[in-house]
């Protein structure tokens, strides 16, 4: 009896422990990013106590002057990301519905999957030249037809080439989630009567509603966060944007082209203070898709 | 299998450990400028197949390197800026600039045909305002008589990244027009009042190729290498000027103060280009901090003085335009100035 009760509370410690040390990883997540949020906060804090609240007002970026706000850089990420976000969509759900329920096995199957796929991992940089060797001119084409200035660069581009970077991130969760719904529920469908395209409307789409939209949110927030390819065709140019063709600038964006070469102090804590603003901003719209997720699954 | 996994996990560490310990007095480290890194680059692999030492310099930008000097995490500093005086009182101690070779930045463009175009400095200024908005303006079709400027739209292209480059641009735009001066003024990153940005002397080079009826400031370097046409600009004499090694060299050849911290921007040179300026190496005169060795600070003024004395050679041919007489002959006394504990470190 003696030795059954040793092992058991062998067993219950090694499990205690393990189970302490899988909470101790998710601990040392959060706590890495509140050191981030914490260090972002010190690191720019000169610019919240010279600016203050104006700094999401001011629409100036004068280095020479230290004078600092960052409405055009904010006005900027939020209209390429939405932008993009919607561009994306258009072509994902399509594709993540003929993957999951069209075409599902079979080697062209997983060759178009891979493909999807590959799209991720095709380095930013190369997204950047893409944009600007190829897109730019087709753009300028475009531009020359409406009588808009032929800049090539600016939130369009800089949108159409964000949409073709987030669409495997959205795709590829729609894709498995749709692949999940359980088949009774389908075939359940179809014996009423159901035609394919009622099925996919009414059973598939609303039962894998949750999964479908935190794909759009991790695309949402690669798109907030994609620096190098929007540096090159996005036309870097520190002012509100007028109209969809016009250049601008985001904040991911103008930290990288400005970071290495701030020398005062103020200049560089405004460049933090935009990082905390990126930060803050990212937070916000995964908290708000967390929150629509959370309420559908509620409503289901 | 732990075990064996422990023992190459200590090697690996010592080894890191052990290399720090063994090529710390062998090793330089310096960061800045991106102008200059072709031949810095070209000059370092020289001087070590000669010497052995090497020299890891980052191109991070004139800013980046300034800030590293003052923070003491390099040896030397390049800069094509001068030093602001906020900086220099920061750092703690007097910061010498050794310049180590002088650049143009030209104007160029794109326009059907690449004509030769001259420019003077109030039209460039007043481009860049985004006062003349069309090439067909009468004050540029009055200074290019022979050619026929089309009716396009100009689109002003600038850095978007802070430079040097953007820097000597500036520099010479606060000099020769007092609206350039009061609306935006000089510094490595500026409030443009027109145009869009690209990254590096690569980016802006490759939008103005993409976009007609564009015009931008590269370094002479970059225009040469990718065939794009750039302007004569009149200088302060009078003469249009093409941008060459020669004109640059010749800009440089003016009065020269002996701290070498002298902008060449607007030169009095009569065959001078107007828009040159030195690129520097920005080393503490007092080479005793950071628990530094006398060794290491004789490693870094050798190779200071090999760099503005045999690796001048390497200039040329990467279309670098080397020190004049007179500016060696300064900057041999700069370099004899620099002092470990007080006592000089050369002869």
């Amino acid at each position: 009896m003696n030795m059954q009760a040793e092992h058991f509370s062998k067993v219950a410690n090694s499990e205690n422990f393990f189970r302490k040390l899988l909470s101790l990883a998710g601990v040392f997540i959060i706590v890495i990013l509140l050191a981030i949020l914490f260090t972002l906060f010190i690191s720019s804090f000169p610019a919240i106590r010279t600016f203050g609240i104006y700094f999401f007002s001011g629409s100036t970026w004068d280095p020479v002057r230290s004078e600092f706000g960052a409405l055009p850089f904010l006005m900027g990420t939020l209209a390429t990301s939405l932008l993009a976000l919607a561009i994306s969509i258009i072509f994902s759900l399509p594709i993540s519905i003929f993957l999951g329920e069209y075409f599902t096995q079979g080697g062209k199957a997983t060759f178009i999957k891979s493909m999807i796929e590959l799209l991720a991992g095709v380095p930013s940089v190369i997204y950047g030249f893409w944009g600007l060797f190829v897109m730019a001119p087709l753009v300028r084409k475009l531009e020359l037809s409406l009588g808009v200035a032929p800049l090539g660069v600016g939130i369009f581009t800089a949108s159409l080439i964000l949409a073709i970077m987030i669409i495997p991130y959205s795709a590829s969760l729609a894709r498995e989630v749709i692949s999940l719904v359980p088949a009774d529920l389908k075939e359940a469908a179809y014996s009423l009567g159901a035609t394919r395209l009622e099925v996919i409307q009414k059973v598939i789409l609303p039962y894998a509603k949750s999964g479908i939209i935190a794909g759009i949110l991790l695309s949402l927030g690669r798109a907030l966060g994609e620096t190098m390819a929007v540096t090159m065709v996005i036309g870097n140019r520190n002012s509100i944007p007028n109209s969809i063709f016009s250049p601008a600038n985001t904040l991911a964006s103008i930290i990288a082209n400005e970071f290495t070469e701030a020398t005062d102090s103020i200049y560089l804590a405004s460049l933090v203070e935009l990082a905390l603003v990126l930060f803050l901003v990212t937070t916000f719209l995964n908290t708000l898709g967390k929150w629509i997720i959370h309420r559908m699954a509620v409503n289901r | 299998m732990q075990k064996t996994f422990k023992i190459i996990t200590i090697l690996f560490i010592l080894l890191g450990f052990g290399q720090i310990g063994l090529t710390a007095e062998k090793e330089l480290l310096g960061a800045g400028a991106t102008f200059p890194y072709p031949l810095y680059s070209k000059m370092f692999d020289v001087y070590q197949k000669e010497f052995g030492v090497k020299v890891n310099y980052q191109a991070i930008g004139s800013g980046g390197g300034i800030r590293q000097l003052i923070n003491k995490t390099v040896d030397f500093g390049g800069s094509d800026a001068i030093m602001s005086e906020k900086d220099q009182a920061e750092a703690g101690g007097p910061i010498l600039h050794i310049p180590i070779c002088a650049g143009a930045v030209v104007i160029t463009y794109n326009l059907p045909g690449s004509p030769q175009l001259k420019f003077t400095p109030d039209i460039i200024g007043d481009i860049f305002l985004g006062k003349i908005k069309k090439w067909n303006d009468r004050r540029l079709q009055e200074i290019n008589p022979g050619t026929n400027l089309p009716d396009m739209n100009i689109t002003v292209v600038h850095r978007s990244d802070g430079s040097g480059t953007t820097f000597i641009f500036s520099d010479y735009l606060s000099k020769v027009s007092n609206e350039w001066r009061g609306q935006v003024g000089k510094g490595t990153s500026l409030k443009w009042p027109t145009g869009i940005g690209g990254k590096g002397n690569p980016g802006v080079a490759g939008l103005v190729q993409q976009t007609p009826g564009s015009i931008g400031y590269v370094e002479l370097i970059y225009a040469l290498q990718n065939k794009m046409p750039y302007g004569m600009v009149k200088n302060k004499k009078g003469n249009y000027i093409q941008a060459n090694l020669k004109s640059t060299t010749l800009a440089a050849n003016t009065a020269l103060p002996d701290d070498m911290k002298v902008s060449l921007t607007d030169t009095d040179s009569p065959d001078g280009y107007p828009i040159s300026g030195f690129t520097w190496l920005l080393v503490f005169q007092e080479q005793d901090y950071a628990r530094k060795s006398k060794e290491k600070a004789k490693e870094l003024v050798k190779l200071l003085w090999w760099m503005t004395h045999e690796g001048q050679v390497h200039a040329e041919p990467l279309h670098y335009a080397p020190l004049s007489p007179k500016a060696a002959e300064k900057t041999e006394k700069l370099i004899k100035s620099i002092s470990y504990k007080g006592s000089s470190l050369i002869q």
